[in-house]
């Protein structure tokens, strides 16, 4: 142990490892620290915040496939104000960083998520121009490039934190947003969010979700995810996080060949509520078994 | 505290056409759940990313042991229902909130439809005082002896009229007219949505054990969501089954949203 370093530096912020956890997937870790001690985490990355509250999509919300799952939750969250006083404490008393996600309707929303949540004790924020599940603001801002690029100029005049952008997959080619978010100022990346997809109940004739439309996340999604990874590694010289499909230390090393600093352990947390910590200590044996001082010495060996 | 445990599995009994009774030894759970919660139970397969959650019906903490009733309504229940005697399977809680017990009240009144009848064995096993029960199903009740054994005022519905009054559990509550102070249920929701309007108008109050499609069955993923209106608030919210619930009072449902 005494002789690897799994530090990395996000954005000019020091990760004691490389791993978080995927946002809306781990809440703000309360439910999970029954199962995982927190302090072994880089980082936890909390659910979408918004400056008010959001209510979410109706019911059913979830929907399992193979190998993965869907859902449509529309980032039910109870907004900034209860955020900054109720879950930003709990998370202090752990020593990991915290990355909070942000979230909005509008370029006027989010504007205003990220100067309520600039004076606050947070180390990063990740701003969410990628859900799916909502209809205005979201994904629109993470599909065409002018977009994203525009709302991550404007929202980094109101935040004091770095600026981490995560990207959606459900675009023609990724490293185009990549690109467009890196000149509006994005100080990171991360990615991907869930691919947008269906499943239709055969004996009621319906879809399965409410929204009839969902979020496909799980390990069935991870060769999409590590290809789009290695793309935009290639194409910008940000710092990216990794994520989609991820349940344990072997893909995780393959996301950081691909290029990622950092990786976001998601659906996995609700097949193993372990899976986070497992993840830490996977890498770290594979590091010695490797020899293997830092992680810097594989990160993006892929050509 | 919840915590995982590698249950062995005592028993997995066909009691009904698709329904199974599995026996667990599973001690930290026996211990520390009450009537009304429920497990997350994993199949252990790659293609079931999420665990299926199942109602305790019985606990026997004493012995470490946890009865779930279950009915195949899937690829995962199916696989439930083919894991042999010895097997260890994987299975997380307890979970949800479980039926508060009214203190004090001198006639419970218990009301379970199809597989929503399982959790209410428990229950019927920790209320003091006396219990009547309605069971209702399509055709044929399951467990029903359970509660006759334990002493309960037993009522029988089917839609069908194979067995007991031909109808559903509300009508023949309409018919019986129980009295008492607390009414507990679990079942279809448009059952407890009748069963909700029948208790506001007999002025009971009524717990209600709601069902949604969840994913980590503790709180973090807000999947399972259920509109409520709390007593005395202007404006609802969706709270979560899984942690929130799964047990709801009956009036603060948003039955028709």
């Amino acid at each position: 142990m005494s002789n690897i370093n799994t530090e990395v530096n996000i954005c000019g912020v020091v990760m004691k490892n490389p791993v978080t956890t995927a946002s809306g997937t781990f809440g703000s870790g309360r439910e999970f620290s029954e199962f995982v001690d927190l302090n072994k985490l880089g980082a936890v990355t909390v659910k979408g915040v918004a400056s008010e509250p959001w209510k979410g999509n109706n019911a059913p919300r979830i929907a399992e496939v193979y190998g993965g799952m869907l859902n449509s939750v529309g980032l039910q969250n109870p907004g900034a104000e209860y955020f900054i006083n109720n879950d930003i404490p709990f998370l202090r008393q752990f020593d990991t960083k915290i990355i909070v996600n942000i979230c909005g309707h509008s370029i006027e929303e989010y504007c205003k998520a990220a100067e309520m949540l600039s004076d606050s004790d947070v180390d990063l924020f990740e701003l969410n121009i990628s859900c799916p599940n909502v209809s205005q603001g979201g994904i629109t801002f993470g599909t065409v490039p002018s977009m994203a690029e525009k709302v991550v100029s404007e929202v980094k005049k109101h935040c004091k934190k770095p600026l981490i952008v995560k990207l959606t997959p459900n675009v023609t080619d990724i490293t185009e947003i990549a690109r467009a978010a890196v000149s509006g100022g994005a100080d990171g990346l991360s990615l991907i969010n869930t691919l947008l997809g269906m499943k239709i109940d055969i004996k009621r004739r319906k879809p399965v979700l409410f929204n009839k439309v969902g979020g496909f996340s799980g390990p069935a999604v991870k060769p999409v995810a590590v290809r789009m990874v290695y793309q935009v590694c290639k194409a910008v010289d940000v710092p990216v996080i990794g994520m989609g499909g991820i349940s344990n230390y072997e893909d995780a090393i393959e996301f950081i060949m691909a290029g990622a600093t950092a990786v976001a352990v998601g659906t996995a947390n609700f097949n193993n509520p372990f899976a986070t910590a497992e993840v830490v200590e996977g890498i770290e044996k594979y590091m010695i078994e490797n020899s293997i001082k830092d992680l810097s010495e594989i990160r993006g060996i892929i050509d | 505290m919840k915590k995982i445990e590698y249950a062995e599995i005592l028993i997995n009994d066909k009691i009904a056409d698709d329904i199974y009774s599995m026996t667990l030894f599973s001690p930290f759970i026996a211990k520390e759940a009450k009537a009304g919660q429920f497990v997350e139970v994993y199949t252990g397969l790659g293609e079931h990313i999420l665990p299926r959650p199942i109602s305790i019906s019985e606990i026997d903490s004493q012995n470490g042991k946890i009865t779930l009733v279950y009915q195949i309504v899937g690829k995962g229940t199916e696989y439930f229902s083919k894991c042999p005697i010895g097997d260890l399977i994987k299975i997380m809680g307890p979970c949800g909130n479980g039926f508060e017990i009214k203190k004090n009240a001198k006639k419970h009144i218990l009301v379970g439809g199809g597989i929503g009848i399982p959790p209410l064995v428990q229950l019927c096993r920790d209320i003091k005082g006396k219990a009547v029960v309605f069971l209702g199903a399509k055709s044929n009740p399951v467990l029903t002896d359970k509660f006759r054994k334990l002493g309960a005022e037993v009522y029988i519905a089917s839609d069908d009229g194979s067995i007991g009054f031909k109808g559903n559990v509300v009508e023949l509550m309409k018919e019986i007219k129980p009295e008492g102070d607390m009414v507990y249920s679990c079942g279809p929701k448009i059952m407890l949505k009748f069963l909700a309007q029948w208790a506001k108008e007999n002025n009971i109050p009524v717990q209600v054990s709601m069902e949604e499609r969840m994913a980590c069955g503790i709180g973090a993923c807000v999947g399972c969501a259920v509109k409520i209106r709390k007593k005395g608030e202007s404006d609802w919210q969706n709270l979560k089954v899984c942690k929130d619930g799964p047990v709801f009072m009956g009036d603060e449902v948003m039955w028709d949203e």
